[in-house]
């Protein structure tokens, strides 16, 4: 018996790799090039990742944070990723990013950017994911 | 939604919180058919009570995927589980487990473009449904490898025939797995780990 045999959509080739998007700083907070992320004119989103952890400067509401806002200022008094916020409150992906634009703009909280995929991954990287994974 | 009574939040429980050191977050995408076993593996591997984050499909699917037309008038709702390792005090590994449609991926901003690599999970009674998943991530060079859920009663094919019929290079790992142990699951995200780390080596990401 024999397996289905796949054909290739088009043959096969070296993929080029595409280049990776700049490496991001590990460091969280003040860096003055990570500004971009900030919301944008017209209500554009910050640029957040399922991963991006998130941050509560002070998990103490200011008076005038929405009950949504005080919710996720309360969530991520400890580092949680945008995914487990999602997750948390039972919103979808896309309106948490957009509560969290805002948030960021008036600095009620911090993001911390995960480390993407480079075109050349990073060995010291891998062997402590390798680590971490025998631990389990 | 009420937020009002904000105690009444679900949020993680104590043991499960991230310490203040935390810095960064990488992932890994599980991706394979329907019922293949990815909330399976996610389940077994993650430290966590797998969690899952939603997604609807008018917002993302607009302009994206134009064949998808008619259905993204109306708001779909995708769901997708995962689940979290901490590898160290500042690092932390994600699972998510994707369905093996591309439009679904889009979605979620930059769920395959940032991840280290994905695990294709097949499932032997129905191998084609991985064929088109495995060209979309060659195109968009995502390194991955291949893990066969060993289904009691699913035919069994040497790994030598199923890369034969997969039409994968030696360097592309291929592995039987039973998801529901997790010990077999962290074997494969090891097995992904060590081909990307000897992609590195080589420096090469084919």
């Amino acid at each position: 018996m024999t397996p289905p045999q796949r054909q290739r959509r088009f043959p096969r080739a070296a993929p080029s790799p595409k280049p990776a998007e700049p490496a991001r700083k590990k460091e969280g907070g003040g860096n003055p090039e990570r500004l971009y992320v900030v919301a944008g004119p017209d209500g554009e989103r910050a640029d957040l990742d399922l991963v991006t952890l998130i941050v509560a400067g002070s998990p103490d509401p200011p008076p005038s944070a929405t009950p949504e806002q005080a919710a996720l200022l309360r969530l991520c008094a400890a580092p949680l990723s945008v995914a487990e916020l999602s997750a948390y409150l039972s919103l979808p992906f896309g309106v948490v990013t957009v509560l969290l634009t805002d948030m960021l703009a008036a600095e009620l909280v911090q993001a911390r950017f995960p480390i993407v995929r480079e075109a050349l991954p990073d060995r010291s990287l891998l062997e402590a994911v390798m680590h971490g994974l025998q631990r389990l | 939604m009420d937020f009002k009574g904000s105690e009444t939040i679900p949020g993680p429980r104590a043991e499960d919180q991230l310490p203040q050191t935390a810095q960064a977050a990488v992932k890994i995408v599980i991706v394979g058919g329907f019922g293949v076993g990815k909330t399976t593996m996610v389940g077994s591997v993650s430290e966590i009570k797998p969690l899952t984050t939603e997604e609807t499909m008018t917002q993302a699917g607009v302009g994206v995927d134009d064949n998808f037309g008619s259905a993204s008038k109306t708001a779909t709702t995708v769901a997708m589980d995962f689940g979290r390792i901490k590898i160290t005090d500042q690092l932390v590994l994600y699972l998510f487990g994707t369905p093996g449609q591309e439009r679904f991926w889009f979605l979620w901003n930059g769920l395959f473009e940032g991840a280290l690599g994905a695990v294709v999970l097949v499932d032997t009674r129905r191998l084609e449904v991985s064929f088109d998943v495995m060209g979309r991530l060659e195109e968009r060079g995502v390194p991955f490898v291949v893990a066969v859920n060993s289904f009691p009663d699913a035919p069994r094919y040497p790994i030598a025939d199923l890369r034969s019929a997969l039409d994968l290079s030696e360097r592309v790992p291929i592995l039987e797995c039973d998801v529901r142990r997790r010990a077999s699951s962290r074997d494969v995200l090891m097995t992904l780990m060590r081909f990307l780390h000897s992609l590195a080596m080589t420096g090469s990401l084919t």
